[in-house]
């Protein structure tokens, strides 16, 4: 039990700090965004798992040789109202950690759906009177701006991509195409899930390396994953002049037929961030990515990548049932 | 019918039209005037009217004049106000905001909006 609560208590370290930070360097990320998205999704879950995992085994280490007979003895004395004197203080305290720190992570989850969805209805409750539906495309909607924006405001079966006055102005019909792939491929792909969840670990832990470094890769690989969507249909060129332009538009506020207030909008909502900007690495990579392809990576690399995903999650799974589940 | 959503957004349109409160019959009224060609406006009923201009107080588009009969409805705020507030929620730099809506450009720094510059200039 103490060796298993040791390795566990390892692997957690590991996918805290130097895991996340290797890779959040590695530069073939943005050659198979896909496959370096599983690799995040696992590191976050194995670390969550070993790190709750760890605290646990140690907590329960008096009452047992194995996971599954100490949780058995465990509930006996609480069922029980037996006296905890059995299990000294430091174990005691373990458990107590690790019972926090699950319930942490559950409400934490559970407060960003709740104030994510009621940002969304607002949002959406907004849209309804103030935008109208584009007549071409299906589950879109047009909003009067001068600015050229486009997003998608996602929602079951009433998700919608929203475009502006000032987008459809400045881009050309492929490069408006373009974009509006870009934005269905986040609908269809269930991006706002990760987002969420990733988020949801970002509040959760932020003074941790790994949950902050793996909200910002996840971001930047979703828009990757959205624009290799657009790519099927649409000439890299044709997508690295639409971002080019929505972006020049962004950051000049509105420039020709912009009224005051767009402006002052534009300004504000740039100037809110008092947190150095995580768009930025983001753009110059995926901009980066468009201008000089590289090829994805090789099959092999990406089934050795996949496989250390898949090993990353059964190692703390094995560790705390195994044995269990043999002895 | 029109679906709640559009009689919303006419609605919306024609106070925000005016600068004076309106009743839900003036408003019944315009509406059928407005859309006169689309016959569905035409047999809208006042009871209709009112139960969207309750769905937008709720909202907080619209308010109502206390103390007068029949009730008076005005918009809270200017149209332009109202999507200032929208766009600057879409266009917001909130840590979480990427989780609400997923935008097709995030922030642009001066460095990336130069880089940006020459490369549209140069194709």
């Amino acid at each position: 039990m103490l060796l298993t609560a040791y390795l566990l208590a390892l692997l957690a370290v590991l996918l805290a700090w130097p895991v996340p930070v290797a890779l959040s360097r590695a530069r073939w990320t943005s050659r198979s965004p896909f496959t370096a998205m599983v690799l995040w999704q696992s590191i976050a879950l194995a670390g969550g798992l070993s790190m709750i995992g760890a605290m646990l085994v140690y907590g329960l280490e008096p009452l047992g040789d194995n996971l599954i007979h100490a949780v058995r003895r465990a509930a006996e004395i609480i069922l029980g109202n037996r006296s905890s004197a059995e299990l000294p203080f430091w174990h005691f305290f373990a458990l107590c950690a690790a019972a926090l720190l699950g319930t942490h992570l559950v409400f934490t989850l559970g407060l960003t759906y709740a104030r994510i969805t009621t940002q969304r209805r607002r949002h959406r409750e907004l849209l309804e009177v103030l935008s109208s539906p584009s007549g071409a495309m299906e589950r879109t909607l047009v909003i009067s701006h001068p600015a050229p924006v486009a997003y998608c405001l996602p929602g079951g079966s009433r998700s919608v991509t929203v475009l502006s006055d000032g987008l459809m102005e400045v881009l050309t019909p492929d490069e408006l195409a373009a974009v509006v792939d870009h934005e269905r491929a986040h609908l269809t792909q269930r991006h706002h899930l990760l987002l969420w969840a990733f988020e949801a670990w970002r509040q959760a832990l932020p003074w941790l390396p790994t949950s902050r470094l793996s909200r910002q890769a996840v971001s930047s690989l979703v828009e990757m994953l959205a624009d290799d969507v657009a790519r099927r249909t649409t000439p890299d060129g044709v997508l690295v002049r639409a971002i080019a332009l929505v972006a020049l538009g962004r950051s000049e506020g509105a420039s020709e037929g912009g009224a005051a207030a767009v402006t002052t909008t534009v300004a504000d909502a740039r100037s809110e961030s008092g947190m150095p900007d995580e768009g930025e690495a983001s753009l110059a990579s995926r901009v980066g990515r468009l201008l000089s392809p590289r090829p994805p990576l090789g099959g092999a690399a990406r089934t050795a990548v996949l496989a250390a995903s898949a090993l990353l999650l059964a190692v703390p799974t094995v560790l705390l049932l195994v044995p269990g589940l043999t002895s | 019918m029109a679906s709640l959503g559009e009689l919303e957004r006419s609605v919306m349109d024609q106070l925000w039209s005016t600068s004076e409160a309106s009743t839900a019959n003036e408003l019944r009224d315009r509406l059928a005037q407005s859309e006169g060609q689309d016959h569905e406006a035409k047999d809208l009923a006042v009871t209709t009217v009112l139960t969207v201009l309750s769905r937008l107080e709720k909202k907080g588009l619209v308010e109502r004049e206390r103390g007068t009969r029949p009730h008076r409805y005005r918009a809270v705020s200017t149209r332009e106000d109202h999507t200032a507030r929208l766009m600057h929620e879409a266009l917001g730099t909130a840590p979480d905001r990427e989780a609400v809506l997923a935008r097709f450009i995030g922030s642009v720094s001066e460095a990336e909006a130069a880089t940006l510059r020459r490369l549209l200039s140069r194709g």
